[in-house]
């Protein structure tokens, strides 16, 4: 199979453009741009190869529906950089760790092993006879926890711009 | 044995210092098997790792290092 390479232009359009979306969202990139631009690179392999951006250190299927937790900025990163400073394969840091102050060191995997993936995040689905609190579905972004009230989840999140298939159904049935 | 991505770039910097050690060893791009391959590859790896992280450095079948662990993997190699 003829796979095109990833030139470094695109590495270099592709980092610039991570940079100001970090930066405009509140993140900060790692420091270490050699770095970023591996990962970065690994980012577009993926994409390549998968059809999505699924993170560089983490084994995707190729099946997006059972990779969309993995989809970089993925599910797990605001967990592991309140934890850890950082996310799991080190592409958004703390501000600590961003001015060299801190740095870097290993993330145990905060994703469900193969064998449990999908149970624990699985949305409980209501019955016919439990009543909603609300008048309207309330929908949480999985990637930065954004709420809001609406028959849908937004096409993309207007806090972190993930799209549509992130959101979960956030909601108390009584 | 490595078990490694080729995409990670904790698994390349933890294959590079394997090579600066001049340790022997084999290595996985789990991510470049496919199939039946990686299936096996995984079943191995999650003996050793249960969460299936990479990069997995299993030594002489005995012990497990988990992720780029600079210090343990040279005093590990260290005697």
């Amino acid at each position: 199979m003829n796979v095109p390479e990833i030139t470094e232009m695109a590495i270099d359009t592709a980092y610039r453009t991570l940079k100001a979306d970090a930066e405009k969202n509140g993140y900060r990139l790692n420091p270490d741009e050699d770095f970023v631009k591996n990962l970065v690179r690994g980012l577009l392999k993926n994409e390549q190869r998968y059809g999505y951006r699924a993170c560089p250190c983490r084994l995707a299927s190729g099946k997006k529906e059972e990779d969309l937790d993995i989809v970089c900025p993925c599910d797990y990163r605001d967990a592991d950089l309140e934890e850890h400073g950082a996310c799991y394969c080190a592409l958004y840091v703390n501000e600590a760790i961003a001015s060299g102050k801190q740095k870097v060191a290993p993330i145990a995997e905060r994703r469900p092993p193969r064998s449990q993936r999908g149970k624990a995040a699985s949305v409980r689905v209501a019955s016919t006879t439990e009543k909603p609190i609300f008048p309207l579905p309330v929908w949480r972004c999985k990637v930065c926890g954004y709420l809001c009230a609406r028959e849908q989840p937004p096409g993309i999140c207007p806090i972190c711009n993930a799209t549509k298939e992130r959101f979960e159904r956030f909601e108390r049935f009584v | 044995m490595l078990y490694a991505l080729s995409t990670c770039q904790w698994c390349h910097k933890t294959k590079t210092l394997l090579e600066e050690l001049g340790i022997a060893f084999d290595y996985d791009y789990v991510d470049l098997l496919e199939g039946k391959e990686q299936d096996t590859a995984m079943d191995t790896l999650e003996r050793w790792n249960p969460s299936g992280s990479f990069p997995t450095l299993v030594i002489d079948n005995k012990r497990a290092i988990v992720g780029f662990r600079e210090q343990e993997i040279r005093e590990a190699f260290a005697a």
